[in-house]
């Protein structure tokens, strides 16, 4: 990955002056007494934990919500936008992680909308337009056709698209949130480029992550939050801010044991899943997902199994057939040594499969329902009586058990999912299958949305269900993560198994090495 | 550290509000009305209004589970009319005789027959449409509302455009009759909507409805088989269109074939401003009950004051949308 490095561009003087700001809802306060500032030509990093003030610092900044307390002076004036298209007349554009591009419209009608080029009749002048857009998606790196439908595109190249069209709006202030975490590792290296290159322009960019590597690598300046209060500011000296450093800010105490290895590991028993020559056929709908190219693999009880891979290797294609939720072209699983060939997740749970999926908000969590019947929805035939009556007692209790065991920070059965902390809706998932006591689970980002303080306990938790003798399969994009929790690791790219070694032996070099072996197409999508 | 996040106080001012919101407003409502004319008090009068309420509110207790699972039923107007034509048809053995009166009344099947070839209709109805959304991919809403016309069509060729008309006094006791002070198809009405309320709320099936409507995928990856209770829930509001049907023919002693029109529009508006959210996943049998009763009262209220059924009509469209966007702006408050 390139190293881009410290700024000479930054001017003394601060672009954006944040003073002494507040925000404060009902019962909650969730900014107070927060200062900092951003100079043109730099790039400053706000970091902090789910739930720390960043979502409201950018509300406030983007003109979503006004703050309660505090000033804001932009460009030596005051700053108090009344509505996100003021902040964007301002100068200041955000882009968040849900993009707001339109997918139906093309590169150019997206960066034009609202301001198209006119010709001489007052029509659209799609001429100048498509001759326009080159020249402004030139600025971040593209080559893309202007005619070509945003949903066409990456995500990666969607992402450049909008940060095309806030140049083009002569922004001054660019505010990225969670810009990297759907990239794959190639595609932030890119991403990191232009911020480094248009730093070098003199625009000045507020990098919002989750992923302190990053963070520690491209920016001039950091600022951490926590629990709404500002917890530190670090600036780069000679080399990078360290990393421990800023994790400490965060949580407010030493970084050592947040990937500490959890130990008493128990030695692996027989083998529960074999999976051997697995294939998966080519979607028509989408013709240029991965697919699996012949996957072979062994899981056995009481393990943990790390499956390490760029995003598009293939890991969660793997997991999604082998729990039944996609179809299989070819090839064949055992389960305890009997045939398995699930057609629906409803089979795969039936013989005793679970799988955490990754993308909590939108394939695991009911996000209106209340905590109890997030934890039971696949135990219902566990809980329900005669007559198909719930018996809530025993539902209650044993969700009692598990808030207990997995240490569920919760204030009752009733409340709804979606009040609680991304750590502890992971905590719920999980309760939901060993509410049905699986044979193999299979954990897709673990610690995905999980708060820094949350994921040693996250970790501790798989490591006690392997004792238990669940064979668990564990799929991270962080290498950390991998290396601290698995008992043995298999890498994946392109959808197929790349290599394989003991966790004792494991490096990051060594697994990188192994899944990172790019060819060009990969290189260049 | 998180704890402050997780233990947020789950009741407050706003969500009492929002949970009894439009059972307070139901409350205002009557008092108002009874203020403007104390006649509205009375229990025959009340009742009036239940026996009013029961046949689209037995319609509503199916279009909650519907609606819970994110989908809509457009076609329940016209299916009560054809289940009502269905049963008409079984009840007197045939077309032939359609405006016979009494004397001819014996010659069908009788009414058990009759009830239940009107829920057999809605079931099957219901059900040939869930497929048809589960199977074949088409949205809930076209599915409907291709059923909307087919149904009003078989309707009318089957009566041939009249009505079907003369009941036995058995059957007709299912409309009509009185148990002690209460209407029998208020009976019907309060114990079907109990029958419902029990079912979402405490079986297995119940939560798996719940879940389907919250997050499709989501429960498709926790295992439950998210097409089979689609089209479960078409079966029942077929079911309910079915009895409803039954129950209107017993009352008016007819089944026509215009019956119901424009009823999806107060059954929908019955759910809706009881609290169930059109995306699905959110809502009760209880909300329902009381979104029925609130139309019925507001048609009811403003007969009594004497304002014509075309300001009516107005009228029940503002409550719609000042339901939901009462609503709307209660989540604004409830969420930070």
């Amino acid at each position: 990955m390139v190293a881009p490095t410290a700024s000479p561009a930054a001017s003394a003087e601060p672009l954006l002056v944040i003073d002494n700001l507040g925000k404060r809802f009902v019962g909650v306060t969730a900014l107070d007494g927060v200062s900092l500032d951003v100079r043109a030509g730099e790039v400053l990093g706000l970091l902090g934990e789910n739930g720390a003030g960043k979502s409201t610092l950018l509300k406030i900044l983007s003109g979503a919500q006004p703050p309660s307390s505090g000033t804001i002076t932009f460009d030596g004036a005051p700053y108090a936008p009344a509505s996100p298209i003021e902040a964007k007349a301002r100068g200041i554009v955000t882009i968040y992680q849900e993009l707001s591009l339109i997918p139906t419209l093309s590169v150019a009608e997206n960066i034009f909308i609202g301001r198209a080029p006119l010709s001489g009749l007052g029509l659209v002048d799609w001429r100048a337009m498509r001759r326009e857009t080159r020249a402004i998606i030139a600025r971040v790196g593209l080559t893309t056709d202007p005619e070509t439908p945003v949903s066409a595109l990456s995500v990666a190249e969607q992402q450049l698209v909008e940060i095309a069209r806030a140049l083009s709006l002569s922004s001054r202030l660019i505010i990225m949130d969670e810009p990297t975490s759907a990239l794959t590792e190639a595609e932030v290296a890119r991403l990191l480029a232009i911020m480094s290159r248009l730093r070098g322009e003199g625009v000045a960019i507020m990098f919002v992550t989750h992923r302190l590597e990053e963070a520690s690598q491209i920016c001039d300046r950091v600022t951490v939050l926590r629990d709404g209060r500002l917890a530190g500011h670090m600036a780069r000296d000679a080399g990078p801010i360290p990393i421990p450093a800023i994790i400490e800010r965060m949580v407010g105490r030493a970084a050592s044991e947040l990937y500490a290895r959890p130990t008493e590991r128990h030695a692996p028993g027989d083998t529960r899943l074999a999976i051997r020559g697995l294939t998966t056929p080519r979607n028509p709908e989408a013709p240029n997902a991965i697919t699996l190219g012949g996957v072979d693999l062994d899981i056995r009880a009481g393990e943990i199994l790390g499956l390490a891979g760029l995003v598009g290797s293939g890991r969660t294609e793997l997991a999604r057939a082998v729990f039944g939720a996609d179809p299989v072209a070819s090839g064949s699983m055992t389960l305890d040594g009997a045939a398995y060939a699930p057609s629906s997740p409803h089979d795969a749970i039936a013989r005793g499969i679970g799988l955490v999926p990754e993308d909590r908000k939108h394939q695991a969590i009911f996000a209106a329902l209340g905590i109890l019947t997030n934890f039971s929805v696949a135990a219902l035939s566990r809980f329900a009586g005669p007559l198909g009556i719930m018996r809530e007692r025993e539902e209650r209790r044993v969700l009692a058990e598990y808030r207990k065991a997995l240490s569920i920070r919760m204030a009752s059965p009733e409340q709804r999912i979606d009040g609680l902390s991304g750590g502890n809706q992971q905590k719920v998932i999980v309760a939901r299958w060993l509410a049905r006591d699986p044979k193999v689970l299979i954990v897709d980002e673990p610690t995905r949305g999980v708060d820094v303080g949350a994921k040693a306990e996250v970790h501790q938790i798989l490591v006690q269900l392997a004792s238990r003798g669940i064979a668990v399969l564990v799929i991270s994009s962080e290498l950390p993560e991998i290396l601290a929790v698995s008992d043995r690791i298999v890498t994946m790219r392109q959808g197929r198994i790349t290599g394989e070694m003991p966790a004792s032996e494991a490096t990051e070099e060594k697994l990188m090495a192994l899944m990172a072996l790019e060819t060009r197409e990969e290189a260049t999508a | 550290m998180t704890t402050s996040d997780d233990t947020r106080p789950g009741v407050n001012a706003f969500g009492l509000l929002k949970r009894f919101g439009p059972l307070l407003f139901l409350a205002v409502l009557m008092v108002i009305f009874t203020i403007m004319n104390p006649n509205f008090l009375n229990p025959i009068n009340l009742f009036n209004v239940l026996r009013q309420i029961s046949i689209t509110g037995l319609i509503a207790l199916g279009m909650t589970f519907v609606i819970l699972t994110a989908g809509i039923d457009l076609s329940v107007g016209s299916l009560l009319a054809l289940c009502g034509m269905i049963a008409a048809v079984v009840a007197k053995g045939g077309t032939a005789n359609t405006l016979a009166l009494e004397s001819a009344a014996g010659a069908g099947y009788g009414w058990f027959a009759a009830l239940l070839a009107a829920i057999a209709t809605g079931c099957l109805a219901g059900l040939i449409q869930g497929l048809t959304i589960t199977r074949l991919k088409v949205p809930p809403f076209v599915v409907t509302l291709g059923g909307l016309t087919i149904f009003r069509g078989l309707t009318l060729t089957i009566s041939n455009g009249g009505p079907i008309s003369g009941f036995t006094a058995d059957m007709r006791w299912w409309g009509t009759g009185l148990v002690g002070p209460v209407p029998v198809p208020v009976i019907i009405f309060l114990g079907a909507a109990l029958l419902c309320h029990l079912v979402l709320r405490y079986t297995r099936y119940g939560r798996s409805v719940y879940a389907v409507g919250g997050n499709a995928e989501a429960a498709r990856l926790s295992g439950l088989r998210v097409d089979r209770i689609l089209v479960s829930v078409y079966v029942i509001v077929g079911f309910f269109c079915g009895l409803a049907a039954f129950v209107l023919a017993a009352r008016l002693n007819s089944a026509e074939a215009v019956a119901g029109m424009g009823y999806e529009l107060t059954v929908i508006s019955a759910v809706v401003i009881g609290g169930t959210s059109l995306f699905g996943g959110v809502g009760s049998v209880g909300g329902t009950v009381v979104g029925a009763a609130l139309i019925g009262v507001l048609v009811n209220g403003l007969v009594l004051n004497n304002v014509s059924s075309y300001t009516q009509q107005i009228v029940i469209g503002l409550i719609l949308i000042l339901a939901v966007a009462f609503d709307r702006w209660l989540k604004t408050r409830t969420r930070g």
